[in-house]
């Protein structure tokens, strides 16, 4: 299927479920149901720079609590409604992402790794002393009395919009892939110096790649001060996006747009359930023991099982 | 704007009291990364695990946390040879270190943290010494004990470690596998092994540090994720692989931050070293001593 | 004469105390096929490394068609048709024999000889048949025979449609027959215009193959000139025997 066929089939399918979302009852559906999509865009956005470049980002928390405070300042200052703060948020990750990669990308990957994590362990520090979203204390968010489409209530519009965010970051995520840049940065991941001697920009590539993911883990976030009607800092840089960005696309797959999209659903949905009957730190130990499982034992995730299927029945 | 002396001198004495401990948190990292090329980002995770060790026995049984670190050193030791056993087999062996590597170190800091939380809570832990609460006057200058016996201790441990690997046989295959693995080879020695003793050292020396730091501060387990750009700042400021750098980048990054602290707040102290790590992979990347 | 497609002058290059090119001068004319010789760690790599972009020298110039390519990026160099191959081979290895090949060729090739989409495929295939590759063009490319590898990276350097290509050491530990296959690719390079630097150790392919021979000794050139000339000459037979 080509690109541009695509997307107006992913757009349909997001639209088809946020109708027939409208059907179910259960209120609980809707906040675990955000929570996972917020996963799927965050995982889709990381494999961008992680999965089809080869440089590891730490710090998806510090992009995503971009997305989520761009919007509680544009609320605070002028009332902004959610597609401004959307289109706001996802503009000033990006931008972010653009300054963290032009500074450190044309070194190691290591170096860039580094700088993600301190780049949140400094964001953190900033917003919990900047009084205008908040602080510490944290800031409300009033949800529109008025919920737009006639939805019931504010959550399920939320949940639609993240549906709605979801498609374009799968279009997104397979437009690269597949394009000519996809396959620049494929040789970057396989191999930046012979990339390179083969005329691929590298440095140029890679600081495009890390915009762009940064300004779709921006737009994850835009959406979440809506989410409980209150932000504040320690769930906004939670360490659970950090942790989970990586596993997701690691156990669903990182070579293609696919992977993420199966690790996050899987993950995700699991977490969810998890989360009722068990703590969120043991959660979040699962989480990680399986991250450090797949790599080591599985590197090539679910997806990986199913392409070395796919060969052995060829054979 | 007249700056009081006492303020002055008292903001350089303890930056260098706490580069002092800052040299011993990174000479590990110089060692794994600078030496070995492994991305150990999870060698905070260990600090911190030495930290709530010597917190347990000291709670228990009263031992000065310092002391009980050095006697439990070799288990750390193990404990980092067979972390890069692992490292090894599933990723250096197999060409794949840069991604996978980091994304397993990752997880394994991540691992730390949380069962720690699981077992301790997220409540900040001390330990209480003889020396806790002592401070040495000299004029208007002040030592706290609590720095300045970490200070003493980690500045032996770090030139023991140079005196280490600049005297003896192993030390010098350690620099050697660095620069030359063929030439190791053909000389008798086993790379791997070397590495792998390398690596344990490194990650002893992390859990002394570990109980350098609970001597220091209250621990909690999230605090470790603090420490790996102050590490690798420290390292790449003072020359990656060298370890007199590293004591050198240790008391700079310290003064800079004590200075940060006290004239701007200490919550901005950990901009500190992001941006001095900036600077100098920009404007100098090979570090103050570095080759 | 011929204008020199590539002038090396004065290339010295240095890491922290140890001097690896001093003062090299090296030209290359257009379609010339040049031997570039001598023992290990003499600098030739390092040469090559400087010439493509991958090292800066700190000292004297480089030029291609009269143009200085010192600032430029390795990536550029390749777009005005410089190539190399690397003595080790580094294929993409997540990629397909056939995929490796689209990378140059939709990367490296200069605006105007810049391919649609469409015809990249049946370009890389031609190429492949080139060098033997065509029935190995499905295989991944991590899995290949040493031979196949080589050529991989041949073909890759050549995929980037160059007019001077940097063979580095593709001949090391091949067979007899091996060297021979791939002599005559880069002999098929000949038909092409492209001119060709070869660095080799096996000095039959290399007597054969050069017009010239410029040999390294521990940074410095000492001879360049006529092959029968150089293989003769005292000090290169010094260099490579020892007294």
């Amino acid at each position: 299927m080509s690109n541009r066929a695509f997307a107006p089939v992913a757009l349909a399918v997001a639209l088809a479920l946020a109708a027939a979302s409208q059907l179910v009852t259960n209120e609980y559906f809707f906040t675990a149901g955000y929570t996972v999509l917020l996963f799927v865009i965050l995982a889709t956005a990381w494999n961008i720079l992680g999965g089809y470049t080869g440089y590891v980002n730490f710090g998806s928390a510090a992009f995503f609590a971009i997305g989520a405070y761009t919007t509680v300042a544009l609320y605070n200052a002028f009332k902004a409604p959610l597609p401004v703060t959307i289109v706001a948020g996802t503009a000033v990750a990006g931008l972010a992402g653009l300054g963290l990669g032009y500074l450190t990308l044309r070194l190691r990957g290591v170096f860039f790794a580094i700088a993600s994590l301190a780049l949140a362990v400094v964001l953190y520090v900033f917003v919990v002393n900047w009084d205008f979203v908040g602080g510490a204390r944290g800031a409300y968010i009033l949800q529109p009395r008025e919920v737009p489409f006639g939805m019931p209530r504010y959550i399920h519009l939320i949940y639609s919009v993240q549906l709605l965010m979801v498609a374009l970051a799968l279009v997104v995520a397979r437009a690269i892939e597949h394009s000519t840049l996809g396959r620049g940065l494929a040789a970057i991941r396989d191999d930046e110096l012979a990339a390179e001697c083969s005329g691929v920009p590298t440095l140029r590539l890679k600081i495009f790649s890390a915009m762009a993911s940064c300004a779709l883990m921006g737009m994850a976030g835009t959406t979440f001060p809506y989410y409980l009607s209150y932000i504040e800092p320690s769930s906004a840089f939670s360490l659970s996006y950090a942790v989970n960005s990586i596993a997701m696309p690691l156990i669903g797959g990182m070579m293609s747009w696919i992977g993420p999209l199966i690790g996050a659903v899987l993950l995700g949905t699991v977490q969810q359930l998890v989360q009722v009957t068990v703590s969120s730190a043991w959660n979040l130990l699962i989480v990680g023991v399986l991250l450090v499982l797949f790599v080591t034992l599985a590197p090539n995730g679910i997806m990986g099982w199913v392409e070395a299927w796919r060969r052995r029945r060829e054979r | 704007m007249e700056i009081p002396t006492a303020l002055l001198v008292n903001a350089i004495i303890a930056g260098l009291l706490l580069g002092g401990f800052y040299a011993a948190v990174s000479v590990g990292v110089s060692i794994s990364f600078g030496m070995l090329d492994v991305v150990n980002i999870a060698h905070p995770a260990f600090i911190i695990l030495g930290s709530y060790i010597a917190y347990i026995v000291n709670d228990r049984f009263g031992f000065d946390p310092i002391a009980v670190s050095l006697v439990l050193s070799p288990l750390f030791f193990l404990l980092g040879m067979a972390l890069y056993r692992v490292y090894y087999l599933s990723f250096e062996k197999r060409g794949q270190e840069s991604l996978r590597g980091l994304a397993f170190f990752f997880g394994i800091l991540f691992i730390t943290e949380v069962a720690l939380v699981l077992i301790f809570g997220v409540d900040y832990r001390m330990v209480s010494t003889r020396y806790s609460d002592v401070t040495w006057r000299a004029g208007v200058a002040d030592f706290p004990m609590r720095l300045a016996v970490p200070f003493l201790v980690s500045v032996a441990m770090v030139l023991g470690v140079q005196l280490l690997l600049t005297r003896t046989f192993f030390g010098r295959a350690v620099l050697a596998v660095a620069q030359d693995q063929l030439a190791l080879r053909l000389m008798g020695v086993n790379p791997v092994r070397v590495k792998e003793l390398a690596f344990g050292l490194s990650i002893a020396t992390a859990g002394v540090a570990g109980a350098f730091l609970i001597v220091i501060q209250p621990v909690q387990p999230a605090i470790g994720r603090e420490f790996i750009g102050l590490a690798f700042a420290v390292c790449v400021l003072g020359g990656m692989g060298s370890i007199l750098g590293t004591l050198l980048g240790a008391f700079v990054l310290g003064i800079a931050e004590s200075f940060t602290s006290t004239f701007f707040g200490p919550s901005w102290a950990p901009a500190v070293s992001f941006g001095l790590l900036l600077a100098t992979l920009a404007f100098r990347p090979s570090g103050l001593l570095g080759r | 004469m011929a204008e020199a497609l590539l002038e090396v002058r004065g290339v010295t290059k240095r890491f922290g105390g140890f001097t690896a090119l001093e003062s090299v001068d090296f030209t290359v004319r257009p379609g010339e096929r040049v031997g570039l010789i001598g023992p290990n760690g003499s600098g030739k790599s390092t040469l090559v490394n400087c010439i493509a972009g991958t090292l800066r020298n700190e000292e004297g110039s480089i030029r291609f068609e009269g143009q200085d390519i010192g600032r430029h990026p390795a990536h550029k160099r390749i777009r005005l048709g410089l190539a190399r191959s690397f003595q080790i081979p580094k294929p993409f290895a997540s990629m397909t024999v056939l995929d490796n090949l689209c990378v140059p060729l939709l990367y490296a090739a200069r605006k105007h000889e810049r391919l649609p989409r469409s015809r990249v495929v049946e370009e890389a295939t031609h190429i492949l048949k080139q060098v033997g590759l065509a029935d190995r063009a499905q295989a991944m490319s991590g899995g290949l025979t040493q031979v196949d590898m080589r050529k991989l990276e041949l073909a890759r350097a050549m995929a980037a449609k160059p007019k001077l290509l940097i063979s580095d050491e593709a001949m090391a530990g091949l067979s007899a027959s091996e060297v021979d296959d791939i002599l005559a690719l880069l002999f098929g390079l000949k038909e092409q215009g492209v001119a060709v630097i070869m660095i080799e150790h096996v000095m039959r392919a290399v007597m054969k193959f050069s017009e010239r021979i410029a040999v390294l000794v521990a940074g410095r050139k000492i001879a360049d000139g006529d092959p029968q000339a150089v293989a003769g000459n005292a000090e290169v037979v010094k260099a490579y025997l020892g007294e």
